[in-house]
């Protein structure tokens, strides 16, 4: 076996039969490695939250197969498998709670799946610990901000032990400190525990510190490369209906006003240090 | 139309356990026309100000004056008051609920006794306002529409009550970024064609930046600073301080100039960036 998580092959999907129904989704190859960490723009209605429901088996393909570790979504006998190894933290974190306390909510995953009680009290301790909600563990999920709610949101997700999860604009509600919370957790699941992320997002600032991007545009992938590689063309992803960073931009202006900077620059550091070696 | 907030406080659950001072000792100065950004992070007292503002809630103390008539007095007519100081709320698409586009639309100024006719051209006028096609909408359920032509048929709404105030609380969460340029400029065309006092809460730095004409700058339930946009960001530690972010380009900027370079402090958009880096290198071919 490869060491694809992820494996996307031929997809179509539509919400209905055809011709009524537009494919939402089509042409779509994707693979997505062990440990990486993807961000998916696109404008709304470009088919990104319809992939996500893809990779755990929400819905199941119209035509052509996903693949989550070796196994296909439309094999039914196996969809708790997949929805193990997939989790997912959705926009409104309000809508994703369910208990009355933090811990209770963030066990309520590994108690659906049957896990012996000491084993799950160790797996809540150490989830709410790798999103920095340990202290919190005993409150209330109404009273805290709405940064803290996505995070419980997932530890929830973590305590399931996913080898990959699938965020869909979990910071699109958030303010900027909430937002960099939640982007610092997931990037540290990535990195240190070797998670499997990929987000979806609005903001091209989340973007730039991923592995790889994918632009999506009208059901198929348009781009698919590093940060570096999909924001050098500012111009295809404005064709999008996206944006890019200030800076990136900022360095596409002056290339065209004749000043030689490389294509790509993502952020404020790097530009830094470009400037200053002119 | 002004508004003038004179030494606000309010306090949630006064005497309760979980009593909590929302604002303090807020004062501030909207004028006839202008566009106001105001930012501060969650729990900073945004939302609860801009409650005060249409007489939503009461100050614990100080006072609120809209066009120089004190809104806390007994008697007050606050249904004029909310008429003329519109308040859209955060995900206003939620608030959403006749058959039709129309009929939403139609609702407020139905419900205020304006004639049918008179109600017919305010409708169109609100949901060409927002960049929307009136006939291809107005015989829709707003639930066949798309998430921003929801939000924007729930700002037309607001819009169809005529106020000369509108104060809209993040009007683009959780927007694409083409969704998020179209509101934005919907709202400054209202700023800027129809004279309508706009009010913008927003988290988005690089937004207020391009269009407000002042910045009311808020933390732990008080005003820590008000401006010019250039102004405000000319001091992003601050900022950065309370939790707020700076356009990215004003960070670049801050960093050039510890750096040693003597590049302009008050850069708010990309283009100004552009022209300012230019005249320190100089073209190169």
């Amino acid at each position: 076996m490869n060491n694809n998580i992820i494996s996307i092959q031929n997809l179509k999907f539509a919400y209905g039969k055809e011709p009524e129904y537009e494919p939402v989704l089509k042409d779509i190859d994707l693979s997505v490695k062990k440990g990486e960490f993807i961000a998916v723009l696109g404008e709304n209605g470009s088919g990104k939250s319809t992939l996500a429901k893809l990779l755990n088996a929400l819905i199941v393909p119209s035509d052509g197969d996903v693949f989550i570790n070796g196994i296909n979504t439309k094999d039914s006998s196996k969809i708790w498998d997949i929805r193990q190894a997939v989790g997912m933290v959705f926009q409104n974190p309000d809508n994703q709670l369910v208990s009355t306390i933090v811990e209770d909510d963030v066990a309520f995953g590994p108690e659906n799946l049957g896990i012996e009680p000491a084993e799950i009290r160790r797996r809540v301790d150490s989830s709410l610990k790798a999103v920095d909600m340990y202290e919190e563990r005993l409150k209330e999920p109404h009273r805290l901000s709405g940064g803290q709610k996505q995070r419980v949101a997932i530890a929830g997700i973590i305590a399931m032990r996913p080898e990959c999860i699938v965020l869909d604009e979990p910071t699109a509600m958030l303010d900027p400190v909430g937002r960099s919370e939640v982007m610092s957790t997931i990037m540290r699941l990535n990195k240190e525990e070797g998670i499997t992320i990929l987000l979806i997002t609005h903001f091209m600032e989340e973007a730039a510190v991923a592995d790889r991007v994918i632009v999506m545009n009208r059901g198929e992938i348009k781009m698919n490369g590093t940060p570096k590689e999909v924001f050098s063309d500012v111009k295809e992803v404005k064709e999008y209906g996206l944006d890019v960073p200030q800076v990136t931009e900022l360095a596409y202006m002056l290339r065209n006003a004749g000043i030689d900077i490389p294509a790509g620059v993502i952020t404020v550091d790097e530009m830094v240090d470009i400037l200053c070696q002119l | 139309m002004s508004i003038i907030a004179k030494d606000l406080n309010y306090t949630y659950g006064q005497g309760s356990p979980f009593e909590t001072k929302a604002l303090n000792s807020v004062s501030l100065e909207i004028n006839d026309g202008e566009f106001v950004g105001l930012i501060g992070h969650t729990g900073s007292g945004k939302s609860t100000l801009i409650q005060h503002l249409n007489g939503l809630l009461h100050p614990t103390s100080g006072q609120v004056f809209v066009d120089g008539v004190d809104i806390s007095e007994k008697g007050m007519n606050l249904k004029e008051i909310r008429r003329r100081v519109g308040l859209v709320f955060q995900y206003p698409e939620h608030q959403l609920f006749e058959e039709t586009v129309y009929k939403d639309v139609a609702f407020g100024p139905k419900n205020i006794g304006i004639g049918s006719s008179e109600i017919d051209k305010t409708v169109k006028w609100a949901i060409s306002e927002v960049g929307l096609d009136y006939d291809e909408v107005k015989d829709k359920s707003p639930f066949e529409l798309s998430g921003g032509q929801r939000r924007r048929v729930a700002i037309a709404g607001v819009l169809s009550m005529r106020p000369e105030v509108m104060i809209l609380d993040e009007p683009t969460a959780g927007l694409d970024p083409k969704g998020r340029d179209e509101i934005l400029s919907e709202v400054n065309k209202l700023n800027k064609q129809e004279g309508i006092t706009v009010i913008l809460v927003s988290h988005s730095m690089e937004d207020v930046a391009k269009l407000a004409d002042k910045l009311i700058v808020m933390n732990k339930g008080e005003i820590v600073m008000t401006g010019t946009p250039r102004e405000v960001f000319e001091n992003p530690k601050l900022l950065l301080s309370i939790g707020l972010g700076v356009p990215q380009v004003t960070l670049l900027f801050e960093r050039l100039r510890e750096r040693g370079w003597d590049v302009r402090s008050d850069i708010l958009t990309v283009e100004e960036a552009r022209d300012d880096i230019l005249k320190r290198v100089g073209k190169r071919d």
